[in-house]
Order: structure tokens, then sequence, then C-alpha cells
């Protein structure tokens, strides 16, 4: 199956075309909004990273900003920095100019301030997004496609409607040559016994139980109840009560016919095609962020309780468990799975229903965070601020 | 997951897999009903002993405290109390097992996460 996506310099394909302005660093934070704000088509974000951080969660940060931009998504980035910072802003845009798009680097310090910093970085953009501006779709194989699964706000159909449906897309999608990501490991706690079982190696099983381990040492070590974070007060309302009986709804969206073919870092970039797990937290925009900075040109994103993040470089489909909700909260929501659960419609039908609205957006076609004009970035922190 | 809902009004709880000791209330289960319930292959009926709202478990047989519960045929917790058939299943009678650092003793990281079969 075809859809129709922006070829980039390197063989891979966007589902939009952004110009995205990057801070390197939270003290350009003001400056990259201040550009992005003149510049008709351009998005930027704003972090807290950058700086003052230990060895193993700098280069975490670090990798989860040059993925980031260099997404498929992304046509031409500009880097902004501040210039004492620990994450050298010229690296970053090196880095992220090995896809062959057009970077650019600013330095405040070197610029001479913000507003001279401001100007160039407006002229820059103008001439990236001109170029921008004649690049055409083309016609593309979907196996070109990385589609980042995630849930959000769930509640107790979540995992008998909206996850299921993200499933059979999922497989739908493995099916004909392409990638899905399964994320959030506090979310498979409880559950991964089943899905290890899919492991094409001892090797990726391992990883994945390690990360299991991890996310839940996390809890042990400091002496805390996991289920004072999670299942969240919403979750309990909506009718989960253990964290085991999220994960046994959560892992849903992996499908159930692929197997799990790697096990990669956060916002690391997979090296196999099919089903592959990130280790992420369960925080949803962390975990957008890592899959979108893994490569994920598209975002499935299931929730019961209502959701309304978006993702500023990558298009987030969100599927709403059931119908109370979506009616309550159409604004925010693409597609209703509460049919299933009413006997109306069957899980199959959704998943191709679904399908077929992943790959309209991935031509084109809007999504309601696109509409209301909603991006949230945040990048998971692995050690404490020094 | 193949457990596929049925289109039908006398339908009140839907039981994920036939191993479960809980199904799912479809719509406010009323105390004193005899609620029917749809399972993979079977159906059963359960009498509801207390107001359950849509979304939340329902108990279909005698836990004791101390016994895992199943729901998606796999365990999701311990009865932290009696419950008799026909509760409502929820924190109050339910709890997690895993992430409890506050029961890291009993909580062996080692004893699980191993590869099943």
């Amino acid at each position: 199956m075809k859809f129709m996506g922006y070829p980039r310099p390197n063989g891979t394909v966007g589902v939009r075309n952004l110009l995205l302005v990057l801070p390197s660093v939270v003290c350009a934070n003001d400056t990259a909004l201040r550009i992005a704000a003149q510049l008709n088509g351009a998005v930027s974000v704003t972090h807290q990273h950058g700086c003052a951080q230990l060895p193993a969660d700098a280069a975490q940060t670090y990798r989860t900003l040059v993925g980031f931009a260099s997404n498929p998504n992304v046509a031409a980035c500009i880097v902004v920095g501040l210039g004492c910072e620990t994450l050298n802003a010229k690296n970053l845009a090196a880095d992220v100019a090995r896809t062959g798009k057009p970077v650019a680097s600013l330095v405040i310090q070197e610029e001479g301030g913000t507003i001279a910093t401001i100007a160039k970085g407006v002229v820059i953009g103008r001439e990236m997004l001109s170029g921008m501006s004649v690049q055409r779709r083309e016609e593309r194989d979907i196996s070109e496609l990385t589609l980042g699964l995630e849930c959000g706000g769930s509640d107790a159909w979540s995992g008998l409607s909206g996850n299921p449906v993200a499933g059979v897309v999922s497989d739908m999608l493995i099916a004909q040559g392409g990638r899905s990501i399964l994320s959030e490991t506090q979310e498979i706690i409880g559950a991964e016994h089943i899905l290890v079982r899919r492991a094409v190696s001892d090797e990726v099983a391992d990883k994945l139980l390690d990360a299991v381990k991890r996310a839940e040492s996390g809890a042990l070590a400091g002496g805390s109840d996991i289920r004072l974070a999670n299942p969240t007060p919403g979750n309990k309302e909506g009718g989960i009560s253990t964290l085991e009986e999220k994960s046994l709804g959560c892992i849903a969206k992996a499908g159930t016919a692929a197997p799990l073919q790697e096990v990669v870092d956060y916002g690391e970039t997979p090296t196999k095609k099919g089903l592959v797990f990130m280790d992420t937290p369960g925080h949803d925009i962390e975990s957008i962020t890592g899959m979108v900075a893994g490569g994920a040109q598209v975002i499935l994103f299931t929730t019961g309780r209502g959701t309304c993040t978006g993702c500023p470089v990558a298009p987030v489909v969100k599927i709403c468990s059931n119908t109370p909700t979506y009616v309550k909260m159409k604004d925010n929501m693409d597609l209703d799975a509460g049919p299933i659960i009413d006997g109306k419609a069957t899980i199959r039908e959704l998943g191709e229903k679904t399908f077929g609205m992943i790959l309209a957006v991935c031509s084109g076609q809007t999504t309601k965070t696109e509409e209301l004009g909603y991006g949230s970035f945040a990048i998971n922190r692995i050690g404490p601020t020094q | 997951m193949e457990g596929s809902f049925v289109q039908d009004a006398q339908v009140a709880a839907h039981r994920v897999t036939d191993r479960d000791d809980v199904a799912v209330a479809l719509r406010l289960l009323e105390k004193g009903e005899r609620a029917a319930v749809q399972g993979e292959k079977s159906t059963m009926t359960v009498e509801v002993v207390q107001e359950i709202p849509r979304g939340h478990k329902v108990a279909l047989r005698n836990i004791s405290r101390g016994e895992p519960v199943f729901k998606y045929g796999a365990p999701i917790g311990t009865a932290s109390a009696e419950i008799p058939a026909g509760s409502h299943v929820h924190v109050h009678n339910l709890e997690g097992n895993r992430g409890r650092g506050d029961k890291q003793k009993e909580n062996a990281l080692t004893e699980r996460g191993g590869r099943a079969e």
C-alpha cells in the first residue's frame, strides 16, 4: 500500500514538512520561540535540559535532540544555543545535518545577544521556508512508516477497545513491512511475561526484562509504593485497580501477531522493521518525544479518560475507548472505539478504519491536535540536575 | 485480544477470558440484580450484591483473601480482603504486587519476570 510523503535526502520519508527551531539548552528557549514566532510554518519546542546534567543524562538529552530534529517530518532545522552550555549547539547541528536536510546553528553569545540572534535566525529561516515551499509529496510505500503507539488517561475500556484496535493497526502495518514502536516500560510491568514470549531471540527477551527490572527497581529502591503513581486517580475512577491490570490492557497495543524484533533505548533509532519496544517512562509526553526521536512519523494514541496532548512535529491520532468520553471530548478525539463495547463494531472493523485514517493522515490529513495547534515536548531525565 | 463483545441488551458484564475471576460491568449494575455475564465461549449469571459502576469489576466467585485475581487470563493482583461473588472488586479489596517498594521483602525481583513456559 502507498501513501503520499515528503522524500528526504537520506532516503527517509516525512509525513509533514516543518521547520524546527530547536534550543540546545534551556537558556535558549525564549530566543528559539521568538525566532519561530516570526516564521510562518516553523515550530519550536522548549525544554529544561542541555546543561548541568550528569554524563548519562546529558547523553540521553543529546541523543533525543539529534533524533527529534532528524525525524523525517522535519524538513529543516535551526539550532539555537547560548554558548557556555555543556551541550554544544554546533555539534548538535552537525549531527542533524548528517540527514542531508538544511541545518543552521546560532549561538547567542557569539551572535551578540538576543536581538542579533533573532534577526539572523529569521533571515535563515525564511530562506529555509522558501526552499521547503516547493517540496512536493510523492507516492511512497507504507513499509517506510514508523508508527509510535501510546496510551494515556486509560480506563477499563482502553484494554478492551482502544488498545486492541491499535494492535490491529500495528499488525497490519507490520504485515506490510512497516514498523511499530511500543513504549512505556512502567506500563508493561505485570504483562512482560506475555510480551517476552514474542521476542525473536534470548537477547531481545533479556533486554526487555532488564528494562522492566530497571523501571520496577526505581520504585523498589526508594521504598515507594508504585501504586501511589500508577495507576493514576483517573485510571482508578475509570475502573483500573492495579498496575498489572493496566499493563495487561496496555500491551494490547502491540497486537497479537508480530514478533518482538528489537528493544531500543529512549530516543534511539531502531534498526529492525516490525515490532520494536522502546524503553520509555509511562509519562505520555516523554514517551512520544522518545518515539519521535527514534523516527516515528505518526503516533496512534489511545485514551479512555480523554487527553489533549500532541507533538510539535508528528501528527497524533487519538482514539477514544468509549463513546461517552468521545462525545464529551470530541474536540480532541479523532476516532471512537466505543462501538466495540456496545457490540456494534468489531475490533477488526475499527482497526481497519483506523489504519485507513493513519494512511490519510500520513498523506496530509490533519488530526484534532494539529488543528488545535497542540504540541508538547518533554525529554526523559535519568539523572538529577547538577 | 479476541474477546469480542456481543450486541445483546441482556448482557450486563464482559468476562475477557473464561479463566477470569472478574467481569467488567457494561452498565451500572444494581444491588440484587442477576447479571448476565458474557465470556469468551461461556455465559453465566452472577447475583450482584452491591452497586457496581460501569467499567468496574464484579467478582464472579467467592475469592479468599490472599488469592490471586485473574483478568485478561492473567493475575492482576491479590485479594486483600474476602471478596464474595457479586461484589465490587477494586482498590479496597484488590492490591497490585508489582513495584511495591513498601513491601520490598516479599517482593524479590528475581522471582518474577522470568520467561513463561
